[in-house]
């Protein structure tokens, strides 16, 4: 179409795709233990994170998120990679890790990580003031 | 199951087509400007392709030139006008909604001195001929508006731009030309350039059944235009290189089926698509229909799911093998859309929503079911996950 949309499915792993089509832990939580809600101004993605915690360990989380094929994916995988660790654990993910989880981003889709880890970011953050 | 709905990118190639190109490649391989039998099998061909387009627009046969595609045809119109004509006037008109054959075209004769006007469109699409009017000076060589437009399919008013020019033309402005790149309307609507008044107009094989690789341009008997390469004096001198031979035959075949399955083809694609929109519209509440519904070519749908992302709806569809296109893609984290989506004043969250449907007499109803039937599911999905609770997941969907 326009010159500049030339995305090729080929540029996405099957994980990246698999979680497009079966994306987990969709939802809000009610009353979480932390929320955060972050958008990349700049593309509009935005992915909104809630946690339930016990005992300082993640026993549940939800996401929603709105965006391109990799935000969805990287929101959907963060869920699976803090479900049953600790707050602490956790802090110390990064883009890196979600991108792994992903198998591989484009170069220039790692933003879509880095807004995961965000998100997470701002849900510990809202944790520890709560 | 794989079901094709982006036939305004690229289209299958029909089997007589590639019946009759076949033996351009072996038996009938010659050299078109070769003097013996072989040669002469292969210019014969070539002619009676020449004659076969030329019949579709309504030309004569000598108007037509032989090209690579759509972007050199463009670009030969183009670049050819704009370096025969340079001591009359160094300005162009185009519009903002042309394709990036016009458009870097144009931009590269800017860098070289030329002025360009980029039009403006209106919410439906269409450029204001008060403004091509206004745009007009003694300078302008050349104005370049598509037919239909290649991401909305919208029709401009080329007959109404035609007969401005007459007039600017019966006060003595003989050096305007009036180019149109028609390679979205050819085999849509119909593209007949008498009618129409241009004096040059772009098509290109692989919209219309034929392979990649050939394309042709009219040029109106008596334009005086540069050519792009140089080399022996093939095309009447327009366009050297040795002739694509078994391209040419295709798309001589493919206009040739055009013109004669014309009415039964148009209605049919206009069908399946009307059918496709009122399906969509009903399924769907939160879509809305881009360009003018009434003034474009039966064949595409322009859609903008508002809220959700066309990037994402285009790969969990094909992940079910249904082939689209999207106006919108996000890359490093900025949104680069449309220039055309945005150019019609369509919102960030409308253009980023946006999906192109391109359907070709192939298509059946029941791959239209199935679309639609994949993309309210999909639609669905996508709805829930978004983090906005304005609506409603549940009162999104009719059914």
């Amino acid at each position: 179409m326009a010159h500049s949309i030339t995305l090729s499915i080929q540029m996405y792993s099957q994980t990246i795709v698999e979680h497009l089509a079966n994306p987990r832990n969709v939802g809000e939580l009610q009353n979480p233990s932390g929320r955060g809600d972050v958008t990349n101004e700049a593309c509009m993605d935005r992915i909104l994170l809630t946690i339930k915690m016990d005992a300082e360990i993640i026993t549940t989380a939800k996401v929603k998120a709105e965006g391109c094929p990799p935000t969805i994916a990287a929101a959907s995988v963060l869920t699976e990679l803090i479900i049953g660790r600790s707050l602490d654990d956790v802090a110390r993910l990064t883009r890196h890790d979600v991108e792994a989880a992903l198998e591989h981003l484009p170069a220039m889709k790692k933003h879509c990580a880095a807004l995961a880890i965000d998100a997470l970011q701002s849900a510990i953050d809202d944790s520890r003031r709560r | 199951m794989q079901i094709y709905l982006d036939n305004s990118a690229t289209t299958v190639v029909a089997k007589e087509v590639i019946d009759a190109i076949l033996p351009y490649f072996s038996g009938d391989f010659g050299n078109a400007q070769s003097v013996h039998a072989f040669g002469q099998r292969a210019k014969a061909a070539v002619e009676d392709a020449r004659r076969q387009v030329a019949a579709l627009i309504n030309a004569a046969p000598a108007e037509i030139v032989f090209v690579s595609g759509g972007t050199e045809a463009d670009n030969l119109a183009i670049r050819g006008i704009a370096e025969a004509h340079q001591a009359k006037g160094r300005h162009l008109i185009t519009t903002k909604i042309e394709h990036p054959a016009v458009l870097a075209m144009c931009e590269a004769l800017e860098q070289r001195g030329f002025r360009v006007t980029y039009l403006p469109v209106a919410r439906n699409g269409i450029v204001n001929l008060q403004d091509v009017r206004d745009a007009i000076s003694d300078e302008t060589i050349l104005i370049s508006v598509m037919h239909a437009n290649n991401e909305t399919g919208t029709l401009q008013p080329l007959e109404e731009i035609a007969e401005i020019v007459n007039e600017r033309r019966a006060q003595g402005h003989l050096h305007l030309h009036l180019h149109s790149d028609a390679v979205q309307s050819i085999g849509k609507i119909p593209v007949d350039v008498k009618k129409l008044g241009v004096d040059l107009l772009s098509l290109s094989g692989h919209k219309i059944h034929a392979p990649k690789g050939v394309g042709a341009l009219f040029i109106k008997k008596g334009t005086r235009l540069e050519k792009l390469f140089y080399g022996g004096h093939h095309e009447r001198d327009k366009r050297p290189g040795t002739e694509n031979v078994p391209g040419i035959v295709g798309l001589g075949k493919a206009c040739e089926l055009v013109r004669l399955n014309f009415t039964k083809r148009t209605s049919r694609i206009r069908e399946l698509r009307d059918y496709l929109e009122q399906r969509i519209t009903a399924a769907i509440f939160t879509v809305q229909i881009n360009g003018d519904v009434e003034r474009r070519v039966p064949n595409i749908s322009n859609l903008s799911f508002v809220g959700l992302d066309g990037e994402s709806l285009l790969i969990a569809l094909d992940l079910r093998g249904i082939a689209v296109s999207t106006g919108s893609a996000c890359a490093s984290g900025s949104l680069e859309p449309s220039h055309v989506l945005t150019a019609m004043g369509l919102s960030r969250q409308e253009v980023r929503g946006s999906l192109r449907i391109s359907l070709s007499a192939y298509n059946t109803r029941q791959e239209i079911d199935c679309a639609v039937d994949a993309l309210r599911e999909i639609a669905g999905r996508l709805r829930e996950m978004l983090p906005t609770d304005e609506v409603e997941a549940s009162s999104v969907f009719s059914s």
